[in-house]
């Protein structure tokens, strides 16, 4: 009795998900209905779908691993002979390369998820027509993904931290709030230019500017300290620069003051992901029609 | 199961879609330029009230679905049948969750599943072994689940040794076999299916039928979408038949599957048009059958040549892409089979942009003596996966009839269904009593 043995227990598998048995489809309405509770029972999709992402990037490249350090080192190199070397440009008592490369850190992340999931929904358009799941899982693998970019990119740090001998404080337990901060930033980010993607299709022509310009307007290269005072607030309205400034400053700022200005950068955050997040889901229910 | 008990409803279930003519997405340099030039309009429309008349022209809507109300008890099996882009697949997409309802409403009882696809999210990079675990997360099974299962979806699929190789060196047989044996094993109190047994092998599709019937037997409630009435009959303990976004009969499925051939038996002196949608890279136009004379026919005799008519517009070349033809007997099971590609030339569907005709000549005899329909579908084949881009499944209804065959005058039945070009060669002969 092969068949009987398969019999199915969809009842418990259900009551464990945590879904309503009956489930009423409608035309979209009503602005806040962020449906967090289904975020969370389909939570071990995110997980495979962050793990697949990891694991086909590093089979595809030779390099594998390597290029999660090469990239933001590279730039650090380049960074810290044109501007630190060269320019002689102020980087708040902290040795140039480390000054740039703590910055690099967060950056990369951002950047990355920025460019990665912004196009995510077009990637994976067959999966978006065939079937149901939370859609907002498709950007947000994207940075889960490159937190292990991140995670290689931070033992490189730590690496150069012993050589240029900087002494941690009590503030490194500040550092993974900022990491969190930057991938609440960058899932904002990413949930907005998702959305925008598949409601515009020239907007992917948007997203490679948008990183260029937000580069040069967020301190990675040179100090937050530069920008004259009366232009702080509005320099602080980017996002990252609160990430960014305050990631430096827990890891590596021992001469560094926070500006308690960056307070501005989290509100943003805050404001970003929010309307991101409601964008998003109101969004959601006609990508199946447009993309 | 009590009268009462249902697990799915659906009460006056819509869907409009939007057809944007000459333009195929939605562009944000559009977006700003319109929101421009309706300013401007706004301004001109006060002066002069006739001025946003043909702008609106060019925005068009159709219902794919309207007004579908319906009622199906729990452990019940439906079939949903239909011609081409009556709405079956809106309807199931609607009931999967992955487009919403422009109006109406529909509820679900149980855990759902749905099949519209085999093997969505398969990536060719990652192993079987991995492919199991991605698609069975994607189709809505834990991870415990899988992990209970996974011999058993193993097994089925029969590629065991390729467990550790990459999907990507599977032949497309494989791919489908170990897509479908994930999708057998999730085990859902609604399930809903669509044609997903259209790609494959014809032994592959057996081993599906009956893994389907496993599904129904187990007392699950089962939309099944799908052209193969052999199946629907075989499967379901009723049908729905859908025409043009409603619901034209529901009830046995016998009377359904007649409904339905019936529909269109009716002569036909033009080729067949389909709605024009904008958004897809290949569409087929037209097809339509036409005799020896050129004129359009329905009824052909047997032993006089015909061709087929074949309109289409290739808007962006497809890598890889060809046109596939295909005569389908009275279950629209495909008795012949052919392909625009050959070893040395590539199909007018990779090769170039624009609307092309075919004609198709066909052999003398080609056909028995029969009712028999067509279907045309664009396809692509991907990393080893075919790819649907359009398909017209099911259509023109046509009659080949004996004139006056020496068959039919010696009163021999045909059987079989296709005449091959058999020459038959004498390549010994002895004569009875020679030396």
């Amino acid at each position: 009795m092969e068949a009987a043995a398969r019999t199915p227990q969809p009842q418990s598998a259900l009551d464990e998900l945590g879904l309503p048995r009956e489930i009423v489809l409608e035309p979209p309405k009503g602005w806040l209905s962020l449906r967090l509770r289904e975020l969370w029972a389909y939570r071990e999709l995110l997980y495979f779908l962050a793990w697949r992402d990891i694991k086909v990037r590093y089979k595809q490249t030779v390099l594998g691993a390597a290029w999660a350090i090469i990239g933001p080192f590279l730039t650090m190199v380049l960074f810290s002979v044109i501007f630190g070397k060269f320019a002689r440009m102020p980087s708040d008592g902290i040795p140039y390369p480390i000054f740039s490369y703590s910055a690099l850190l967060p950056w990369q992340l951002f950047s990355k998820a920025m460019v990665e999931a912004s196009s995510s929904m077009i990637t994976h358009q067959n999966m978006i027509t065939k079937i149901y799941f939370p859609r907002l899982f498709l950007p947000a693998s994207t940075i889960l993904s490159g937190l292990v970019d991140f995670g290689i990119s931070f033992v490189v740090l730590i690496g150069m931290m012993f050589f240029y001998d900087i002494q941690l404080t009590w503030r490194v337990v500040l550092v993974p709030v900022f990491l969190f901060l930057a991938i609440v930033t960058a899932l904002s980010v990413g949930m907005w230019l998702s959305a925008l993607n598949v409601r515009y299709r020239d907007f992917r022509y948007v997203t490679p500017f948008l990183v260029q310009f937000w580069l040069y307007a967020t301190p990675i290269a040179y100090s937050a300290s530069l920008i004259p005072d009366q232009w702080q607030f509005v320099y602080n309205l980017n996002p990252m620069t609160g990430v960014v400034n305050g990631f430096r400053w827990a890891l590596v700022g021992q001469t560094m003051q926070l500006d308690p200005i960056f307070l501005v950068s989290l509100a943003m955050v805050a404001v970003l992901f929010l309307g991101g997040l409601i964008y998003f889901q109101r969004m959601e229910q006609t990508f199946a029609d447009l993309v | 199961m009590t009268g009462g008990s249902f697990a799915v409803q659906a009460e006056n279930l819509g869907k409009r879609y939007r057809i944007v003519r000459g333009k195929r997405r939605v562009m944000l340099r559009q977006a700003l330029s319109d929101a421009v030039t309706s300013g401007l309009d706004s301004i001109r429309l006060s002066l002069d009230p006739d001025a946003g008349k043909e702008k609106k022209s060019t925005r068009r809507t159709f219902w794919a679905l309207h007004d579908v109300s319906f009622r199906i008890r729990s452990g019940e099996s439906v079939g949903i049948i239909g011609p081409n882009g009556a709405g079956k697949s809106t309807l199931l997409k609607i009931l999967a969750r992955v487009t919403a309802p422009t109006v109406g409403k529909a509820r679900l009882r149980g855990r759902v599943g749905s099949l519209l696809e085999v093997g969505t999210g398969f990536h060719s990079e990652l192993t079987g072994r991995e492919n199991i675990y991605l698609n069975g997360a994607i189709l809505g099974m834990r991870r415990r689940e899988i992990e209970c299962k996974f011999d058993e979806i193993v097994d089925f699929s029969g590629v065991e040794e390729f467990l550790e190789t990459p999907v990507k060196f599977f032949s497309s047989g494989m791919r489908m076999r170990l897509a479908f044996s994930v999708a057998a094993h999730l085990e859902p109190e609604i399930l809903l299916v669509d044609e997903v047994l259209a790609v494959g092998d014809a032994a592959f599709q057996q081993k599906c039928l009956s893994k389907m019937g496993d599904v129904v037997g187990h007392g699950r409630t089962v939309l099944f979408v799908s052209h193969n009435m052999a199946a629907v009959r075989a499967l379901c303990q009723s049908a729905m038949f859908i025409d043009r976004g409603g619901i034209v009969y529901s009830g046995d499925v016998n009377g359904a599957i007649q409904q339905y051939l019936s529909q269109d038996t009716r002569d036909q002196s033009q080729p067949l048009e389909f709605e024009r949608s904008p958004s897809r890279r290949v569409q087929i136009l037209s097809v339509s059958l036409e005799d020896e004379s050129g004129a359009v026919s329905t009824s052909l005799p047997h032993d006089r040549p015909f061709s087929a008519r074949i309109k289409f517009a290739v808007r962006d070349p497809v890598y890889r892409g060809h046109l596939e033809f295909n005569i389908l007997d009275d279950d629209l099971n495909a008795v012949a089979t052919v392909r625009d590609v050959t070893e040395n030339s590539e199909s007018l569907i990779s090769r170039s942009a624009g609307t092309h005709t075919y004609r198709l000549r066909f052999p003398t005899p080609s056909l028995i003596p029969g009712r028999y329909r067509l279907r045309v579908r664009a396809l692509t084949r991907h990393k080893s996966y075919t790819h649907l881009l359009d398909e017209v499944n099911a259509v023109w209804p046509f009659e080949i009839y004996d004139s006056g065959s020496l068959l039919s005058r010696m009163n021999i039945p045909w059987s079989g269904k296709v005449i091959l070009p058999v020459e038959w060669d004498t390549v010994e002969h002895e004569e009875v009593g020679s030396p």
